[in-house]
């Protein structure tokens, strides 16, 4: 909308010090992470790390226990339950599971946020969601049930939806597991597309390698409850943090597998203290 | 705090501003009638037989027992009137209240719970639309509008019945039976009981709603959901049935 004029506002999405915890297992534990408009961040990290948690703070659907938010300028947290409607006008969102209305069709899924977001007429929508679905690949699929597609089908229906109202700022919570190499290239080129062309600014999480050096201007590792790891793609593959080589090779043996199994959180931060020094983040005393 | 208290303040809680929200949410634009009216055919469609089905048992079964109560007093020409009297004013309303509390009210639980657990109902927030306002609003208010419809059927139905089993199973004369059953009832029977309905109608789709609303755990989950909309909705038809009897009259 409107040009960055001062300093701070180069800043589009800037997390501090982001706190969460279901009961007693600490997901979040201290996350800081800025991300620049038309900037595109990939979130990498094991398995119930928290990832697609921290995917929703950015977004307003869970609120952090401690720590701040702030999307152009707006502290998340502090949004009211109308306030946090509007502000939510800027954003797309591809679900983990997709999340697809099970009620609608597939039609109706990808014209959703343009009936609800946009003073689009019929006619426009119907281009927009012939656009949308053709861009990942889906035609003649518009008038079935999300029940009646396989799951990468699924996934790119909800791709498409996120996309389809053209947001400021997009989030992928894993937008290409599951789907076939060339599928997955071709949502990969969508997101490039996406950030070089209209600016947008996008976080995607994914497990594919390939995918987060291809997409990403910057990658960002999330481990423990932290961003242990963060640097453009040539950089990264090059940090010799044991932990990141581990997670790019994929190799089983290493210091991500020996501290995966779930412990108690008492024994969770001993670990953390011990493992912070090198990558530069203060341990917590 | 003891667990099942803590539930029950919890629930009642979650109800209260469940409720609020509904009412904060229904004046506001856009409008969705045609959800609205998805939502009542559904219901209707949903209940009407087994509503009807119930209304006509009830109807005739009361007539069976008054009859053989009153025939030890000899006041056998009363049957038509109290058959009619007590569907119109409690039968009809707590029974059909109770069926849909079974049928729609548990298919809200299920059907929002499913959507809360894969994350449909966090896409709706996503895409700047509240939840209450696009799923529970036009539920709840559908509800309310049908359940006296449905019951206003069960009346008739029900009266009907009771006079099947008079007149044709007790040889009562079919004239004298249907004044008897319109002579005492007044106008605040009939609506005593399509107003105590309207209450069963929202607050079994609040909280059929609300137990989705807040489904947690998958598909376990959504299994606990529906099961606690029809018990906690019946126990409040049942409740609040007494207090309201008392209010109306
Ligand atoms: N609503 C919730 N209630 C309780 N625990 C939760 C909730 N959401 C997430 N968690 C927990 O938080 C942790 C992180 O979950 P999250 O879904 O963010 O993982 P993830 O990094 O996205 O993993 P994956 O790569 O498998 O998708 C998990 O241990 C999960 O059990
Ligand atoms: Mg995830």
């Amino acid at each position: 909308m409107t040009e960055p004029s001062s300093k701070t506002d180069t800043v589009k999405i800037r997390i501090r010090d982001l706190r969460k915890s279901f009961g007693p297992k600490v997901v979040l534990d201290g996350v800081n992470v800025d991300i620049v408009p038309a900037e595109s961040l990939v979130v990498i990290g094991g398995s119930g790390t928290g990832k697609s948690v921290l995917l929703k703070h950015i977004i307003g659907l869970l609120r952090p226990d401690s720590g701040t938010v702030v999307v152009d300028g707006t502290a998340v947290e502090t949004l009211g339950n109308r306030e946090i409607t509007e502000f939510r006008r800027k954003f797309g969102m591809a679900f983990q599971e997709g999340a697809l209305f099970d009620s609608m069709t597939i039609w109706q899924n990808v014209a959703f946020p343009l009936q609800r977001l946009t003073k689009m007429s019929r006619g426009e929508i119907d281009d927009r969601v012939e656009e949308c679905l053709g861009m990942v690949r889906l035609e003649g699929v518009s008038e079935k049930l999300p029940s009646q597609l396989s799951g990468g089908m699924r996934r790119r229906v909800g791709f498409a939806r996120a996309v389809a109202h053209q947001p400021e700022i997009l989030l992928f919570d894993e937008p290409t597991t599951g789907l076939d190499p060339i599928t997955t290239a071709l949502i990969d080129e969508v997101i490039l597309d996406l950030s070089d062309r209209l600016k947008t600014t996008t976080i995607t999480i994914t497990h594919d390698m390939e995918s987060a050096f291809r997409i990403g201007d910057r990658i960002a590792m999330l481990n423990r409850g932290k961003i242990i790891a963060e640097a453009p793609p040539e950089e990264f593959k090059r940090l010799d943090d044991p932990r990141v080589q581990q997670f790019i090779h994929g190799r089983a043996e290493g210091p991500l597998s020996e501290e995966t199994p779930a412990r108690g959180p008492s024994d969770s931060r001993d670990d953390l203290g011990e493992k912070t020094g090198e990558s530069g983040i203060p341990s917590r005393s | 705090m003891p667990g099942p208290l803590a539930g029950f303040f919890e629930q009642m809680g979650r109800f209260i501003q469940m409720m609020g929200r509904v009412f904060a949410w229904t004046p506001r634009p856009p409008y969705d009638w045609r959800e609205l009216f998805r939502q009542m055919v559904k219901v209707g469609v949903n209940s009407t037989p087994v509503v009807l089905l119930t209304a006509m048992f009830t109807g005739m079964v009361l007539a069976l027992q008054t009859f053989s109560v009153l025939s030890r007093f000899n006041a056998e020409s009363f049957v038509g009137s109290l058959v009619a009297l007590s569907m119109v004013r409690e039968l009809s309303s707590v029974l059909s209240g109770l069926i849909v509390a079974g049928r729609a009210g548990s298919a809200m639980g299920a059907e929002l719970g499913t959507m809360r657990v894969t994350e449909q109902i966090d896409a709706l927030e996503v895409m700047a639309t509240d939840p209450v306002h696009y799923l529970v609003v036009p539920r709840v208010w559908a509800t309310t509008i049908m359940l006296p419809l449905l019951v206003a059927l069960g009346n008739g139905v029900g009266i009907f019945g009771g006079y099947l089993v008079s007149v044709v199973l007790m040889g009562a004369n079919p004239v004298s039976y249907v004044n008897r059953t319109f002579q005492f009832m007044q106008l605040n029977d009939l609506l005593s009981g399509l107003v105590k309905a309207a209450v069963f109608g929202f607050l079994l789709a609040v909280i059929g709603c609300q137990q989705g609303f807040y489904t947690t755990g998958g598909a376990e989950g959504v299994g606990r959901s529906t099961t606690a909309a029809v018990v906690v909705a019946s126990i409040a038809i049942l409740i609040s049935d007494f207090f309201l009897t008392r209010l109306l009259f």
